[in-house]
């Protein structure tokens, strides 16, 4: 697995590494950040999904964090809520999202796809069937909202033997014991989540997000992503100052929400390609 | 069986149980855990909450002979725990204390809750004003329709009910809003959560705070009959007011403990609220229970005619509970709670809540065929008063 890359390393251990892990490789030479979009599978209604998916790779996506539909998506805000709610409406399943990936994957090889969800639907599956239908379709990487590093130790282990990456969140309220677990158990990246609240809450301090990741850097190798509240380029600029990797969420969810079916796809690609834009221009001064 | 110890350290109580949130909340629940280990064990805390059970609440609640009902029968003789005679007429105010003085203790100036036909958010909205705290209730905007009496008893007690339209509308949504809430608030909000489901250590605290319930029917038992019943009966939705009356009836096998969960219109119907009859394990609301959910692991809708039960997920205590047999569960349908609705106000004086009268159909269904010698108890959690409108409405009725 993973995108042929050229430099000093070994074609062995190209191989080896898990897509995300060359994405954030060949990002870092280029001394650039990930964007990472985040969209919900199925919405606004599954035929979608597919080209949604096209138009952020096009719009400069790195990675894509795609998220499974759940009833009851407890640390979502409104426009994440309603997304699931639309998807559900069109019988939107995990079974059905895993396909959607397959189907992307046929087209696109190099982009790693993150499953973002809760756990229930994938226990409703079987940790196993999960880990291996994942797996036969492209799936790089799982991140499960409500497993917590305590609860998560089987679906780990399952999913690294299949070579998928398991996401985990931190907070600014994770102590640097818990930091230590995470780190343990975290492949791939860790999602910092930059404020105390739910998805799509209205602003961050950067001061204050800075601070975090840099603990953050200080105990992991791996890259530090940070989501939730980056609704605006400049804000997306800001943060690749200091984090790995910027994640846009319900930005993109609303602009779903909004546009009509002619517009979508091109609305979005726009929407992600100026954010990339501000994330790729060298910034003067960074913050705090 | 053996000293009933559970839960474990991680909340789990075998499979079920445990700490299923974001990140964001684990600190919160972190500090949460500390406090109440702390306070669990403080002479003054417990002081504090058994004079406030005592002087605000009034109890202890009777243990009542229901003998005219029980002579209907003919069989077993039927005793009642009178919850419905707590203050703000249900077991709901024992949790709603005991949480408050730790919020008061943690220095938290604001409580929020979660409720589904109003009861614990009455009680939250009570003891809120009991103590100086700001309260929001959550409430489902189907049981803001519902329950328009108990959402001006909230109002009037101080507390701003938030109507929440996300899902399905009603209880279950209601507690996704609350954590929402709670994860934003977290440095000055408590959240009071109304059962014993959530996270740990909700099961387990809001377990403990309502086993005065049967500790105390423990001894009133003693006290008029000389030993304990044969049976106890409670009905579950959540499963607060029967955890609180089996808990201290664990290690006493002897006594058959029966959760009564609501069939609605029927467990073939697919309109009913039987999560430990007929789902299957997952993951909600913090914890691995069972649930009622379709195939894809979707939260599905339930029906009740008593808003109390209407709740697919239940308490992971019962579902360990019922896993290793210590506990049986079955399901009582609206009809058939109606009729013990009614039963009871004719024969015995005493309107139930249409929760608790789900306990009372079952055990109107066991007491014919067991001796005379035998005894039921029965937790009659709350009283019916907030009923009137639905039981009116089904007699065709309006008031």
């Amino acid at each position: 697995m993973g995108v042929p890359v050229t430099g000093h390393r070994s074609l062995v251990t190209v191989f080896d590494m898990s897509r995300i892990a060359s994405t954030f490789e060949a990002l870092k030479k280029q001394g650039r950040k990930a964007l990472i979009p985040f969209i919900t599978a199925g919405d606004p209604a599954p035929e979608f999904t597919i080209s949604l998916m096209h138009a952020l790779v096009d719009g400069g996506a790195d990675v894509i964090e795609l998220g499974v539909p759940f009833s009851d998506p407890m640390a979502d805000g409104p426009v994440i809520q309603r997304s699931s709610e639309r998807a559900l409406k069109h019988g939107v399943s995990l079974k059905g999202v895993i396909e959607l990936v397959r189907k992307f994957r046929a087209a696109n090889a190099s982009t790693p796809v993150v499953l973002m969800g809760y756990a229930n639907p994938i226990e409703a599956m079987g940790l196993e069937r999960f880990a291996e239908a994942a797996k036969a379709a492209g799936v790089d990487g799982v991140l499960v909202v409500d497993y917590p590093p305590a609860e998560a130790e089987k679906m780990v282990g399952l999913l690294d033997a299949r070579g998928i990456d398991t996401i985990f969140l931190l907070s600014p309220t994770t102590t640097n014991a818990r930091l230590e677990e995470v780190t343990r158990l975290g492949r791939g990246y860790l999602y910092y989540v930059s404020l105390r609240g739910v998805t799509g809450a209205s602003h961050i301090n950067l001061a204050d997000v800075a601070a975090g990741v840099g603990r953050v850097q200080r105990s992991s190798r791996l890259p530090v992503g940070v989501g939730f509240g980056i609704r605006d380029a400049a804000t997306a600029q800001a943060v690749a100052a200091f984090a790995d990797a910027v994640v846009v969420g319900s930005r993109l969810v609303q602009e779903v929400e909004n546009a009509g079916p002619d517009e979508l796809v091109e609305r979005i690609k726009t929407v992600l390609s100026d954010i990339r834009r501000a994330m790729d221009q060298p910034r003067e001064k960074t913050p705090a | 069986m053996q000293m009933y110890d559970l839960p474990d350290r991680g909340g789990h109580f075998g499979n079920y149980g445990g700490v299923f949130v974001a990140e964001t909340l684990i600190e919160a629940l972190d500090q949460l855990k500390a406090a109440y280990a702390r306070y669990q064990k403080d002479p003054q805390f417990l002081d504090e909450f058994a004079y406030e059970l005592k002087h605000y609440v009034g109890r202890p609640s009777p243990v009542y002979h229901a003998r005219r009902w029980s002579g209907h029968f003919g069989g077993a003789q039927v005793y009642l725990k009178r919850e419905d005679l707590n203050h703000t007429g249900a077991h709901k105010i024992n949790n709603v204390i005991g949480q408050a003085l730790l919020a008061r203790r943690m220095g938290k100036q604001r409580v929020i809750a979660e409720t589904g036909a109003g009861m614990h958010g009455v009680a939250a909205a009570t003891i809120a004003a009991r103590y100086g705290l700001e309260c929001v209730v959550y409430m489902g905007v189907e049981d803001v329709k519902r329950q328009v009496q108990n959402v001006y008893r909230m109002k009037l007690l101080g507390a701003s009910v938030v109507p929440v339209e996300s899902g399905s509308k009603t209880l279950k949504d209601a507690l996704n809003e609350a954590m929402r809430d709670w994860v934003t608030n977290v440095e000055n909000t408590f959240y009071i959560i109304g059962t014993v489901a959530g996270p740990h250590p909700y099961p387990m605290m809001v377990r403990d705070f309502q086993s005065v319930i049967g500790r105390e029917a423990r001894e009133q038992m003693q006290e008029m009959t000389g030993r304990q019943p044969d049976a106890v009966v409670a009905c579950v939705g959540g499963g607060s007011n029967a955890m609180g009356i089996f808990y201290p009836y664990i290690s006493d096998e002897k006594v058959r403990l029966i959760g009564v969960e609501a069939a609605g219109r029927g467990l073939e119907s697919g309109k009913h609220a039987a999560t430990l009859c007929t789902g299957k394990p997952g993951v909600l609301h913090g914890n691995r229970t069972y649930l009622l959910q379709d195939d894809n692991g979707q939260i599905i809708e339930t029906h009740s005619v008593s808003a109390g039960l209407d709740y697919p997920g239940v308490g992971p205590e019962h579902a360990w509970l019922k896993d290793s047999g210590r506990a049986e569960y079955v399901a009582v349908t609206d009809e058939d709670a109606l009729q013990a609705f009614h039963d009871l106000c004719r024969l015995e004086g005493i309107i139930p809540a249409l929760e608790s009268a789900h306990a009372l159909a079952y055990a109107a269904k066991m007491a014919p065929r067991m001796k005379q010698d035998q005894m039921l108890l029965i937790n009659l959690s709350g009283r019916g008063d907030k009923d009137m409108q639905t039981v009116a409405e089904l007699a065709g009725i309006k008031i």
